[in-house]
């Protein structure tokens, strides 16, 4: 790290971090401006189509693409085959782009049409002959654990276990985390409540399908223009798959209408660039709502098991959870993750998260905000709340008293820096809402969540303008207002006011490599690395003021955006502003910018406290959500609209995962809700204000203090919402979504 | 695929018994432009009935209403005679989808959709509403119960379509009412719907009723048993208990991806109580 | 499938496509007018991301043939500004950090703008159910429903009605 943080930096008096700037991208989303991935067109661009499996598990015997090919207008019609050898780590990405062997799930690629328009492409992919033999499939991670279940992978045997063994089977990995004995943990408690708990998969349910266009030409080089969190890693994996050079594909990340970690991976690049490639035309892909619940990547499913030991004055002894993730058909789900975040928020000496990553005929998963983490936080927190209950304790109190807190160690192995879980539970026990008066049939339920973030590998570029205004290249999608931040971030830094920085996306050939924007890292790593860069400008331009005035550069400082003689030895010279610099950088040496390539370290954990009241119908079990206040630890919020932004957000995709969203599959193994009137994301009228509270508790590893805010928001709605019907309802659900008739049924009046 | 948009009712039927292959009537399109899109619908012809101006009209049909095959929800909702007389079948028109969709969806499509969970359908029943058809030969008015024949089918032949809904002459003391149950607060498709229309005489005694029950079954139930639990009665707690049970009795629903069967036959009951309380309080002239 | 000719009204300009029968109000903006504001969410009219404005009618483009667009006048995001003067409720989605990723935005502002031309004064309520029709994922419409009820309450302020009736556009 290249600065000194020191407790004086967090105390720093902010200028521009910290107020609300309107947006830079803001003009252009409102007037309709601004260009998604669907939203580009280029000359001779042809129209692309995928064609899906529509058995859950299938081998594919024989692909007949020769009538498809003969329809006018068609210019290619792709298969596996069009894909060649690939590297080891992106053979999953590649089976998923499109199936070779067998058809893994309903919605699997197994080929793509490019014709000159839809209608074309829609009538040659009905003339694409499949010869599919269906095979046994499995959709449920619990029945595919099972020694009887249909085998998706017969090179399949389970990793992280002490012998591996004999037989393939759709367990792809154990991992275990924790500490201390448990099982005497739980011999000193007063109470121990055991409890299984079933979640269903869910969608990130961004409003933007998938799509791209790509443009190759014959020469191996190329541009494709997409929505994504990660143009660099497009570029990465699709020059892999495709076998050219990095260098040769260009990727620009168009605007993104929400990701929440779905657009972390490719599905439909690499079949544009193979489409384009063969056709020697641009082709535009666009997915349909359709294709993106059956075909993109949603969370798994799980089945989670939770033992907790409490005594009667509260003292969490002991905690164990074995949670079951099914990831899709490939291995590879967030279980890991799950495991180690189930009881980050609490101070345990004895605790064991184990959790095995099973495989089903299901699309593979995909990130979703806190991947991993919201369904073992249900179950977790469920558990400590029907513990509360019984010992009559109130739950804030009990959170408190088992809260991590700085330097302890958290379950998952590390020992907490400073960390903000305290400071949200009490500001959750001191807020209104709190003591806000309850009527029949209402409830309150408290939850805790937690979330690692990351840095990353970061890459960015400050140019200084003649004129003196500041171009600021990122290389991380903007997806939540980051833009805006990092720009501030830059411009507090240089000590210039917010509306002199243009913060831009730029392109894979313009900017070293960056990490997808994930882990809740961009305005942690993006911002570091803007704060690092403008520090290293501001260096350059020290130097050209020392050289203008012919001093040593050590005897040059640097003071609201103005170098200046540090001390009147150094002479009399008349300060020179950024722009007075910048005006002479062709005649004091040339060009002036700052940079910064890091692999970012220092991303500090957030916790959040959510409190929810609910209402319970007793005659149709329908739940409302009457109050929700998220309390959650920013570290520094920078931009306080888009903190609160994201923590409303995050709330309001946990409601739908409580309530209502889920995956439906037929005994069939074929989806049933591959729509928004079926996959039922909350609407308006569903929902009150949502309360945020943003907690400062800054983090030592940025200079101004910055934690990732984007995911942890998502992770205590479900167990908060849950709770709150437990104390509405007299209720314990163990299974999501709490929809009306489960609800109902958890009454005794179905 | 052939769009036509004709002028008159008349050339609509010419157009309907000539055309070759499959023929959809467009109204509102909330359905069929869904099923093109899902692949469920690919019609050779489509005749849009909107230019035909006397479809596009709420009249008055003696001291009842005439509404027009291609007359919206939102429209419906906008005409203050109607929304006073039978609120119960305006309210259940602007439960169908979305503002965006209530702005196109025609109560006459919803019905012709023929889905067991459509909104209008109940109450459209429960009030005594009547379809207008029309074929080659002339027109003949059907009650809108006996409509659908099944899921997704109805009893119009090929070269017909309906012209109007006709709603009865509201009696005095009379008031309707529908509910539906759904998971999300709008935006969502009925998991239950009830419709109740009731009449009261001047002593606060039900002297008629009609009782339909929607996505309980493949087609509207009208339920005659409901009908008969609050004839008689001052719809007190203990008549709306009858009710409640006779609709759960009558209810034959499915287990689908939106509703237990449980669930459904619970949820009719509690329905049915609600709307006749909302339906009783018209009645009595309480807002 | 033979091409039919359309006559219409775009936000004031009078506008002439043609369209196949089967493509849609929305196929024909985006693709054929080069008009993206407006976006497909869904393609089933569940999402209101493609939100238009027919003859004053607020509906789903995707819910509509380019065919029966005929005679008719059509408002998009693209009209709503007047000239660089943003619609009141486009300035206060910026104020009030009503939009994160933007893409649902144009539906909101196009069925909120609807809302408001009929109801001046709607509560909080009224404003959910009016606009459950438009999806959002990103805000948890908290900051969307604050910028609509702020609108209203400045629109309607005196001097501010009348200069927004001043701004009516005048047909060429």
């Amino acid at each position: 790290m290249n600065f000194q943080p020191g407790k004086d930096a967090l105390k720093r008096n902010f200028k521009i971090v910290g107020t609300r700037t309107p947006r830079p991208d803001g003009l252009d989303k409102i007037t309709g401006r601004a260009r998604f991935g669907a939203d580009m067109t280029a000359p001779g661009m042809l129209w692309g189509l995928i064609l899906r499996s529509p058995h859950a598990h299938a081998r594919i015997k024989s692909i007949d693409t020769s009538s498809a090919e003969a329809v006018n207008g068609v210019h290619a019609v792709i298969t596996a085959k069009d894909f060649g050898p690939c590297p080891e780590d992106v053979l999953d990405i590649r089976e998923n782009v499109m199936a070779r062997e067998k058809a893994l799930y309903d919605g699997h690629a197994v080929a793509a049409v490019a014709a000159t328009s839809r209608a074309a492409a829609k009538q040659a992919l009905k003339l694409i002959k499949v010869d599919y033999e269906v095979l046994p499939h499995v959709t449920d991670v619990d029945e595919a654990m099972k020694p009887s279940a249909p085998i998706i992978n017969s090179k399949l045997f389970t990793k992280g276990l002490d012998k591996t063994p004999k037989k393939p089977s759709n367990i792809a990995e154990r991992f275990e985390f924790g500490h201390g004995d448990v099982e005497a943990g739980l011999k000193q408690a007063d109470l121990v409540i055991e409890r299984t708990f079933r979640t269903e998969a869910t969608h990130q349910g961004y409003i933007e399908p998938h799509a791209c266009l790509a443009s190759m030409g014959s020469d191996g080089r190329g541009d494709i223009w997409c929505c994504t969190q990660g143009h660099f890693m497009v570029r990465q994996v699709c020059s892999a798959l495709l076998g050219i050079d990095a260098s040769g594909l260009r990727v620009t990340a168009s605007e993104i209408g929400g990701g929440f970690g779905g657009k972390t991976t490719v599905f439909i690049e690499p079949v544009a660039l193979a489409l384009s490639l063969k056709a020697n035309h641009p082709v535009k892909v666009v997915m349909s709502r359709s294709e993106v619940l059956r075909a993109s990547g949603p969370t798994s499913s799980t089945s989670i098991d939770v033992k907790i030991g409490m005594k009667k004055d509260g003292t969490i002894t002991a905690g164990d959870a074995t949670l079951r993730y099914q990831g899709g058909a490939f291995p590879g789900s967030a279980v890991p993750y799950g495991a180690m975040a189930a009881f980050a928020c609490y101070d345990l000496k004895a605790v064991r998260a184990v959790g095995y990553d099973v495989i089903a005929n299901r699309p593979k998963q995909a990130a979703y905000r806190a991947p991993g983490a919201p369904m073992a936080a249900y179950a977790v927190e469920s558990v400590v709340d029907e513990l509360c209950k019984e010992l009559r304790l109130d739950p804030l109190d009990v959170r408190l008293k088992n809260a991590s807190s700085d330097g302890s160690k958290a379950s998952y192995g590390p020992n907490f820096d400073v960390i903000g879980l305290r400071a949200t539970l009490e500001a959750a026990k001191a807020h209104p809402h709190y003591k806000t008066k309850l009527g029949a049939n209402q409830g309150r339920g408290v939850a805790c969540g937690f979330w690692f973030n990351f840095g990353g590998e970061t890459s960015v570029s400050l140019n200084v303008n003649a004129d003196g205004t500041i171009g600021l290249s990122v290389g991380t999608p903007d997806i939540g207002g980051s833009r805006a931040s990092i720009g501030n971030m830059a411009a507090e830094e240089l000590g210039v006011p917010h509306d002199k920085v243009r913060c831009i996306i730029a392109d894979t050939a313009s900017l070293g490599y960056n990490d997808v924007t994930d882990g809740s890292r961009v305005t942690f790593a993006s911002g570091l690395a803007a704060i690092n860069a403008a520090r290293d400008a501001i260096g350059k331009m020290c130097e050209r003021a020392a050289g203008i005035w012919g001093i040593p550069v050590e005897a040059v400082t640097w003071e609201d955006g103005t170098a200046r003689p540090s001390s009147p030895n150094a002479g009399k010279h008349d300060p020179l502003t950024l722009a007075d610099i910048a005006a002479q950088a062709g005649a004091t040496g040339g060009p002036i910018a700052g940079h910064c390539e890091i692999n970012a370290e220092g991303a500090g954990v957030s916790f959040a406290t959510h409190m929810v009241d609910t209402e319970v119908d007793p005659d149709t079990g329908y739940v409302k959500i009457l109050r929700y206040t998220v309390f959650q630890d920013a570290g520094k919020a920078v931009h306080p609209s888009y903190v609160e932004g994201q923590f409303q957000g995050g709330a309001v995709q946990g409601i739908g995962w409580a309530l209502n969203e889920e995956y439906i599959y037929g005994k069939d193994g074929t989806l049933q809700n591959a729509g928004f009137l079926d996959y039922r994301i909350p609407v308006a009228s569903d929902l009150p204000m949502i309360d945020a509270v943003i907690v400062e508790v800054p983090n030592p590893g940025h200079p101004y203090g910055v934690r990732g805010v984007g995911e942890t928001s998502i992770v205590p709605p479900l167990a908060a919402i849950s709770n709150s019907v437990s104390s509405a309802a007299g209720v314990r659900m163990t299974q999501l979504p709490m929809s009306p008739p489960k609800v109902l049924k958890a009454l005794g009046r179905i | 695929m052939q769009y036509h948009a004709p002028a008159t009712l008349k050339d609509a039927v010419k157009l309907l018994a000539s055309s070759k292959g499959t023929t959809q009537i467009l109204a509102g399109g909330t359905d069929l432009l869904v099923r093109m899109r899902t692949g469920f619908a690919e019609p050779d012809t489509i005749i849009d009935i909107k230019r035909i101006s006397p479809m596009c009209k709420i009249a008055r049909d003696g001291k009842g209403f005439s509404i027009g095959a291609a007359v919206s929800s939102a429209e419906m909702s906008e005409n203050a005679a109607l929304a006073k007389a039978w609120p119960g079948v305006v309210e259940a028109a602007a439960l169908i989808g979305s503002t965006q969709v209530q702005g196109r969806a025609t109560i006459a499509g919803n019905l012709c959709n023929a889905s067991p969970a459509a909104d209008s359908v109940p109450a459209m029943v429960a009030a005594g509403a009547k379809a207008v058809i029309r074929g080659p030969k002339g027109k003949r008015k059907v009650a809108v119960e006996k409509v659908c024949k099944s899921p997704g089918k109805t009893i119009l032949k090929k070269s017909e379509l309906i012209e109007a809904i006709l709603l009865p002459a509201k009696p005095a003391r009379t008031g309707d009412a529908y509910l539906r149950f759904s998971p999300r607060t709008e935006m969502d498709i009925a998991v239950v719907g009830v419709g109740v229309c009731l009449t009261l005489d001047t002593k606060g005694v039900c002297t008629a009723a009609r009782v339909s029950l929607g996505a309980v079954a493949p087609t509207v139930l009208l339920v005659a048993k409901a009908a008969g639990a609050l004839i008689g009665t001052k719809v007190d707690d203990a008549a709306l208990d009858a009710l409640a049970a006779a609709c759960s009795a009558a209810a034959k629903p499915i287990d689908d991806k939106r509703g237990t069967r449980e669930f459904r036959i619970h949820v009719a009951g509690v329905l049915a109580r609600r709307a006749a309380i909302i339906a009783r309080d018209r009645a009595l002239g309480k807002s | 499938m033979f091409q039919i000719q359309v006559s219409t009204s775009i936000n004031g300009d009078d506008t002439e496509f043609s369209c196949e029968a089967d493509e849609t109000l929305l196929d024909v903006l985006r693709d054929r007018l080069g008009m993206t504001g407006s976006k497909e969410g869904c393609g089933t009219g569940d999402c209101g991301a493609c939100s238009v404005i027919v003859d004053g009618r607020l509906v789903c483009s995707c819910l509509m043939l380019g065919a029966e667009a005929q005679g008719c006048e059509i408002e998009t995001i693209e009209g709503m500004a007047d000239g660089t003067e943003l619609h009141p409720l486009q300035q206060k989605f910026l104020d009030h950090a009503a939009l994160q990723c933007g893409v649902c935005t144009p539906g909101f502002l196009i069925a909120a703008k609807s809302l408001l031309e009929r109801n001046d004064d709607p509560t909080e309520e009224e404003v959910r159910y009016w606009l459950a029709g438009n999806l959002c994922r990103c805000t948890g419409y908290d900051k969307i429903v604050r910028a609509v009820l702020d609108t209203a309450k400045d629109m309607r302020k005196p001097a501010k009605t009348k200069k927004a009736a001043a701004k009516k556009r005048v047909k060429a």
